[in-house]
């Protein structure tokens, strides 16, 4: 008994750990074969993820001012004690050797430009400067923030004191947008994130397009995966055979852009067969005659001349989805801007999960639940109001349905007399624009008309290579954040605070926005010492425990009782008949089809494939490529080819090709993979490699970069989002 | 009361492979760059377009009659608390005779100069904790606990679902269970 007790006090540091298990089994031998302990447990930190925009919550693991090791927070309603692999790859970027250290200002000397090491002070007085000077020369409205990820809240006051409405991120135009707008002009209700989808408990999951388990949000996984537990039927619609494929009763692999061609039949065989939910449709739908009317011939038989999928499995497959109904969920996946008519395809997801009866039902979409914030006591801030419009998009072009800016717009803006006036500046915090816009090479024209741009960030990436001024951010696990109240079925309220101190001279989102704020003189934007003094204050005036708070990084309710039809909610739809609508006629009066029409797609040239792109478990876009705790996994992405393909054009797996799309645009060398996984027409490859960055020492140069090879977009006439799954590639045995 | 044999048993309709319990298992471990002690298997078979896949989170098996401990000659492989199979790094010389032994290939040569693998986080399990990698996963594919008691979770999965282990024919009788 003593010995142990000895043990459990030498064992308080590392060097003592080994020096007594060293001791107890060489020296006395009573120890015989000793459990190996690595000792990565250390103090708890709560706080929530930002290695992908889910934002699970964690417990940093800190010992002697180092995070050991990050776990799922048991308490946070989106890990529920569970973690993806990049939420455990958090020390990956906390610890990656290329971040950004210390403030850069381009500076020329002798005929050429190069980064400076500047302090704190040179390079916001830089930026405050600057930004009073375009304020005069072209007034406030001249700069635009693209904003990607949570921390960039405490900019967004920044730009808006300074009088810019001009906000965007590309996660709205370049990626979920046409699916919320396509769901609220049906439901007239948005989902955001997290989705209000209730899977756990659906007994049919269909996926269009969407790649769940490839794509890890978490709290989706666990319940996509509950429900294969419990016996759920899935469908994937997809042109490869993707992870979540190999769990499905029926795998339809569709070619690419006809998705609307097979919704459209599959509405059809659920009307002609009568096995629509009839009831609800009646209770609370309205146009099921136009519908009826226009799905006649939108037969099985049809579709199958679009989409290659034979006539029997688009029957079979549509009563799976009926016989599970309103159990039954047509996922309206996240990334959807595909094909420009993207607002659409959703809107026919929406439409089906409608005749499913799956909205608002148990094992379908719930109402979400949210915790009002209240704000900071005392913040009065009198932010000026802009007349002039938000120059997201081409002088007269008209969107007539949307909801957030066009993130690809601004950039547009930038080349003179494209919009109502010129964007001069841009503030771009965490988001990689080369990687993320449309045309990267539009994306450098463009930024030659800036007068200012400003880069912050935690790694470098292209974008901060073409900035006037980079500012080194953080990481997460170094920062506090705003809270996060997030909508969903557990409404709760997260906090994010630092495990550990920032390192080397990086410095929180809060105190940049904070600093900039005092110089450009918007007193009383950020009216608080600390940002803890901030989110207590916060916190009580929406009286939640701070304390409680601060130690568990997150306060949750329980579900409200009822919040679906099944427990009793009376729905309601905020459209303009109050009414599910399957005839739009918002959409009419505005020109655009009131019923999805399904439009082939263009073919691709001979000789080239479609590119596809998506994503991969481990990685989050080009964010965690750089990673080299979770790089060592995957390193690079590779071109799936189907294997008769590969076979005509002489290629094996491992091979090197460069990739080259239909406008010359080149991007590679990247590895095949030969594969029976993927439709003969089309390639696929994980978004985010092919770096080119030389700051970014581990990722330069690995595989290939998908943005680089997608100049073209088609535009959704509904919102103006683009498509990107429209180009055209060949391949090249690398040289 | 019958001996604790610590077992697992990894459902594969659930997983995805996401590799939630390989990075788990590195942090948890300190396991170096360059090696891992567990991973997974990803088997497609068939042709476009009809195609079946089998996801497997693999590791040690910490097998009943584990080659690897009858063939060290220090003794370092051993059997610990609940027939895990250990490696004492102060007792191995890196002769590697283990590694040759096992064949699941589990094992990698520590650049510290001893052989390492998965220790089912028996620093974990003892304080009542399930392994890191069980612990992680979103899927809870993977499931930990005692396979001589029969009311254990690990148990009645294996009574009520069909399953397999790897490479059966060797005789070593695998505690790593497979769900189909």
């Amino acid at each position: 008994m003593k010995r142990r007790e000895f043990l459990q006090i030498s064992g308080g540091t590392l060097a003592g750990a080994a020096f007594a298990s060293g001791f107890t089994t060489k020296w006395w031998g009573l120890d015989g074969d000793p459990i190996p302990n690595p000792g990565t447990d250390g103090t708890i930190v709560p706080s929530f993820c930002e290695l992908c925009f889910w934002k699970c919550g964690i417990h940093a693991h800190v010992k002697d001012g180092k995070v050991t090791k990050i776990v799922g927070n048991p308490d946070h309603p989106l890990s529920r004690g569970k973690l993806c692999p990049r939420g455990t790859g958090g020390i990956g970027l906390l610890y990656d050797p290329d971040r950004l250290k210390k403030p850069l200002l381009r500076k020329e000397v002798g005929g050429k430009q190069r980064f400076e090491e500047v302090s704190w002070d040179e390079a916001l007085d830089f930026i405050a400067d600057k930004m009073k000077t375009i304020k005069k020369k072209y007034g406030p409205e001249s700069l635009a923030l693209f904003s990607h990820g949570f921390g960039g809240s405490w900019m967004k006051k920044v730009v808006k004191a300074y009088g810019s409405q001009n906000i965007g991120a590309p996660s709205w135009a370049q990626c979920k947008g046409p699916r919320d707008v396509g769901f609220e002009l049906t439901f007239g209700d948005f989902l955001g994130s997290p989705e209000p989808i209730d899977m756990r408990n659906a007994k049919c999951i269909t996926l269009i397009g969407a790649h769940l388990g490839e794509n890890m949000h978490n709290t989706q996984v666990q319940d996509f995966a509950e429900a294969i537990g419990n016996g759920a039927d899935i469908i994937v619609v997809d042109p490869r055979f993707s992870t979540a494929a190999g769990k499905a009763k029926h795998w339809l692999p569709i070619k690419p852009g006809t998705d609307i061609a097979l919704l459209l039949a599959w509405m059809h065989v659920l009307i002609k067969e009568g096995l629509y939910d009839q009831e609800y449709i009646k209770k609370y739908a309205t146009g099921l005659d136009k519908l009826k009317k226009y799905l006649e011939d939108k037969t099985p038989e049809w579709a199958f001349t679009q989409t290659g999928i034979e006539p029997e499995k688009i029957v079979a497959s549509a009563r799976t989805l009926a016989a599970a109904r309103p159990r039954s969920i047509v996922h309206p996946g996240r990334h959807v801007t595909w094909y420009g008519n993207d607002t659409q395809r959703s809107r026919a997801i929406a439409m089906l999960n409608a005749l499913l009866g799956s909205w608002g039902r148990i094992g379908g979409y719930y109402f979400k639940d949210k915790i009002k914030l209240a704000p900071f006591p005392g913040s009065m801030y009198k932010f000026p109001k802009s007349t002039k419009p938000i120059a997201d998009r081409k002088k007269g072009a008209i969107y007539p349905f949307g909801g957030e800016s066009l993130a690809h717009g601004f950039r547009d803006a930038t080349f003179p007399g494209y919009a109502d006036y010129d964007i001069k500046a841009w503030i771009v915090y965490g988001t990689n624009l080369m990687q993320c816009l449309p045309d990267p090479e539009k994306t450098k024209e463009a930024i030659k008309h800036l007068d200012l741009l400003v880069a912050i960030d935690v790694l470098p990436a292209e974008i901060t290579g073409y900035a006037d001024v980079v500012l080194p951010e953080c990481t997460y696990l170094e920062r506090h954040d705003d809270l996060w109240s997030a909508a969903y079925t557990e409404p709760f309220v997260a906090m994010r605070q630092p495990a550990v101190k920032p390192m080397y001279d990086s410095k929180p989102g809060w105190w940049i926005a904070k600093e900039l704020a005092k110089r450009l003189g918007y007193e009383g934007l950020f009216p608080w010492k600390d940002p803890e003094e901030y989110l207590r204050g916060r916190a009580e005036a929406s009286h939640l425990s701070w304390k409680e708070l601060k130690s568990k990084g997150v306060i949750a309710k329980k579900k409200r009782e009822a919040q679906t039809i099944d427990e009793g909610l009376e729905p309601s739809f905020d459209t303009p008949t109050g009414k599910i609508e399957l005839f739009s006629k918002q959409l009419q009066e505005s020109g655009l089809d009131p019923i999805p029409v399904h439009r082939p797609p263009d073919e691709p040239p001979p000789g080239y494939f479609r590119l596809l792109y998506g994503r991969y478990p481990v990685h989050t876009f080009g964010r965690t490529t750089n990673n080299r705790f979770l790089s060592e996994i995957f390193p690079e992405n590779e071109v799936w080819l189907n294997a008769r393909m590969a076979k005509e054009l002489g290629l094996q797996s491992g091979d090197r090709v460069m990739v080259e799309n239909q406008d010359g645009r080149k991007s590679g060398p990247i590895r095949v993979k030969v594969t029976q996984r993927i439709r003969p027409d089309c390639v696929y490859m994980v978004h985010g490699f092919g770096h080119k960055d030389k700051r970014l020492r581990f990722a330069r140069g690995r595989g290939a970069s998908d943005s680089d090879l997608i100049s073209k977009s088609a535009i959704d006439p509904i919102i103006g989002s683009t498509g990107m799954n429209v180009n055209f590639v060949r391949l090249e045995v690398a040289s | 009361m019958k001996k604790i044999r610590y077992g697992m048993v990894v459902d594969t309709r659930r997983c995805v492979g996401c590799k939630a319990c390989v990075f788990a298992c590195k942090s948890e471990n300190k396991v170096p760059e360059g090696f891992c002690r567990d991973w997974i298997v990803e088997e497609v078979r068939g042709f476009f377009p009809d195609l079946k896949a089998e996801i497997r989170s693999e590791r040690c098996n910490h097998c009943s009659k584990a080659p690897c401990v009858s063939n060290c000659p220090t003794g370092a492989s051993h059997f610990a608390e609940g027939g895990v199979v250990l490696v004492n790094h102060n007792k191995c010389t890196g002769c590697k005779a283990c590694m040759a032994a096992c064949p699941y290939d589990a094992r990698y040569v520590h650049p510290e100069g001893y052989i390492d693998k998965c220790t089912f986080c028996l620093h974990r399990v003892k304080e009542g904790k399930d392994p890191a990698c069980v612990s992680v996963c979103p899927t809870k594919t993977l499931h930990f606990g005692d396979l001589n008691d029969p009311d254990s979770e690990v148990s009645r999965l294996l009574k009520t679902r069909e399953w397999k282990v790897n490479a059966p024919e060797t005789g070593c009788e695998p505690n790593v269970y497979f769900l189909v």
